[in-house]
């Protein structure tokens, strides 16, 4: 019953016509598993107005773009993006679709699994591919403190929601060849039965702690009125201040800038871990980061265990210091 | 008067789990079991709508005979009735099978809304609801932060990464609930008492799913886990302890300045 299934299809994100990066972490993923697999990687855009976004996409690793562009795309809408999506899959008969684990990926991947009669695994942060055809799919289970590889061996496509942030795109080749193919979707408007009354945007500019090259990030064991240090410590370094949970829920930090689990996944060149004792919700959305430095009070702090560079002491006494010493470098 | 449904599911509460190291297991013994945050926000969200407009609420939920008491303390909250899918046939269910089982449970009930929460705290794959709702037939929206009904429309706010979706639809729909959007209320002690002397909780088997052997618990899924395993962290740096504050500042920002990431 597998014959017959083949590639890879990952979907490619739009929000207000801009593909977003998790398109092109997919890619870069997808990239290695079509290669794997001795097989074809192709992208679908599925939007309003974005068919001149499609040539990104093969410089990012597809061989073939396949556009859907009508008006009824314009927001994002679960029947319309199902309807979509589902036409191609079905025409196409992948043999592997993987998509983004947003608010948008988790909505739209499970409906479309469901209407295909196949399975879906969930915000997966590692995806292997075998030369069979095969994807194993890891991802973590019980708030992150187990690991699950899940497969899927009877059923095709093979899907999975992929974790934003942990896939690495590859670097953009503007040389790059590939097809562009426009698609047009006989949709049934009969089933459109959710209706938009408003979109109601956050004002202030959205913090992308996701793409910061050096993160400051702030743990229970600093405090509100100590938060000025480490956003002197962030100016010196041209870095963003995020923090974990505990401090969100304290409302000391917002949300946008949550790091862990149930926040964003990070991987910067250096990520400070201050005053954070490093629990397995956290260290699961910053352990690939390349360089830790961890200052703490406690010498047992779970935290110390993943750091690069571990201090046991105070956070309050030491970053101002640090700030100095940068200076100082800096001015040599 | 609106009927509403509202599955609720019964998890270990995982900020207590702990992993075997060495079998890299979960250590189940001695973990609280806990009705899931989201699921109980969504219980909340729709005892509001009782509140404000009246409505019959009904919780269901799937699991071993334990999980009753996840339905007498929804009840104790102000739920009407609950039910309760208990049956071997429904063991090793993946998402798919999970969802099938439930819409044929949810196939015996007339109803205007089926609440979700967004996810559960074991699993954390938020698929449930959509695929509910799409073997159902009807139209989903999920990550609502509130839920209200107008003019025979419910108005759900679906909250994203930057905006925030005002959506109508008629019934019957399904949502699903963030569980940081909805304080859950308390239980009322006296519908407390009353449900453990007076109440008796509904227990179904698979056959009220009316639901082919096949496509329940580990034969109707599609995934299988091949294997689960502890984290492994990843080697451990060096950890000083005997620095002063001074000697601390300047081995960090001499291993910066070394790294060049100043």
């Amino acid at each position: 019953m597998l014959e017959g299934y083949k590639d890879v299809y990952v979907f490619a994100e739009t929000r207000d016509g801009k593909i977003q990066d998790i398109a092109f972490e997919l890619l870069g993923k997808g990239r290695e598993i079509a290669d794997i697999t001795s097989s074809k990687l192709h992208a679908i855009l599925v939007g309003y107005n974005v068919s001149k976004e499609a040539k990104k996409l093969i410089g990012y690793g597809a061989d073939e773009v396949i556009v859907v562009d009508d008006k009824c795309l314009e927001n994002y809408l679960t029947e319309q993006y199902v309807q979509a999506t589902y036409h191609i899959i079905n025409e196409r008969h992948p043999n592997i679709v993987l998509i983004g684990a947003t608010s948008i990926g988790r909505d739209l991947a499970p409906r479309l699994s469901a209407r295909l009669k196949t399975g879906l695994t969930a915000d997966c942060t590692k995806l292997e591919g075998e030369a069979s055809g095969a994807l194993f799919m890891t991802r973590p289970a019980f708030g992150g403190n187990l690991m699950a590889t899940i497969v899927s061996p009877n059923t095709r496509p093979q899907m999975s929601t992929v974790r934003p942030g942990v896939m690495q795109k590859l670097h953009y080749d503007e040389s790059r060849k590939g097809e562009v193919t426009t698609v047009k979707v006989p949709f049934d408007a009969s089933k459109f039965k959710v209706e938009v009354v408003e979109i109601k945007r956050e004002n202030k500019k959205q913090v992308k702690i996701e793409d910061a090259k050096i993160l400051v990030s702030c743990g229970r064991g600093v405090g509100k009125a100590n938060l000025h240090l480490l956003e002197d410590l962030a100016t010196e370094l041209h870095a963003t201040v995020s923090g974990s949970r505990a401090v969100v829920d304290d409302g000391i930090i917002e949300q946008a800038r949550q790091v862990g689990q149930t926040g964003k996944t990070v991987r910067p060149n250096v990520y400070f871990a201050l005053g954070i004792s490093g629990a397995i919700q956290h260290i699961a959305g910053m352990e690939n980061s390349e360089f830790i430095i961890a200052i703490n009070k406690d010498k047992f702090a779970n935290i110390f265990q993943i750091a690069d560079l571990g201090i046991v002491g105070d956070v309050k006494k030491i970053v101002p210091l640090l700030v100095e010493e940068i200076k100082k470098i800096k001015a040599q | 008067m609106l009927k509403i449904l509202v599955c609720i599911k019964q998890v270990p509460d995982t900020n207590e789990i702990k992993i075997d190291p060495v079998k890299g297991t979960l250590i189940r013994e001695g973990v609280p079991s806990i009705m899931n945050p989201d699921d109980k926000a969504g219980l909340e969200a729709a005892l509001r709508l009782k509140d404000k407009y009246g409505a019959n609420v009904t919780v269901i939920s799937m699991g071993p005979m334990q999980a009753q008491e996840i339905i007498r303390e929804a009840i104790a909250m102000g739920a009407d009735d609950g039910y309760l899918l208990s049956d071997f046939k429904f063991a090793g269910a993946d998402t798919l099978a999970t969802s099938t089982a439930l819409c044929g449970a949810i196939k015996n009930f007339e109803y205007d809304l089926v609440i979700m929460g967004r996810q559960a705290i074991d699993g954390d794959t938020a698929q449930v609801g959509p695929e509910t709702a799409e073997l159902l037939g009807i139209p989903q929206i999920s990550y609502a932060a509130s839920i209200d009904y107008k003019d025979g429309y419910f108005i759900v706010e679906r909250k994203v990464e930057d905006r925030i979706y005002v959506l109508k639809a008629k019934a019957p729909i399904v949502v699903t609930v963030l569980g940081e959007s909805m304080k859950p209320r308390y239980m009322n002690v006296a519908r407390l008492i009353d449900v453990y002397r007076n109440k008796q909780i509904n227990v179904w088997t698979a056959e009220k799913t009316n639901t082919p052997a096949e496509k329940l618990g580990l034969k109707g899924s599609p995934t299988q886990v091949k294997e689960s395993f502890g984290k492994q962290l990843k080697a451990a740096g060096t950890v000083m302890d005997n620095l002063d504050p001074q000697e601390a500042a300047k081995v960090i920002a001499k291993t910066l300045a070394e790294k060049h990431y100043l």
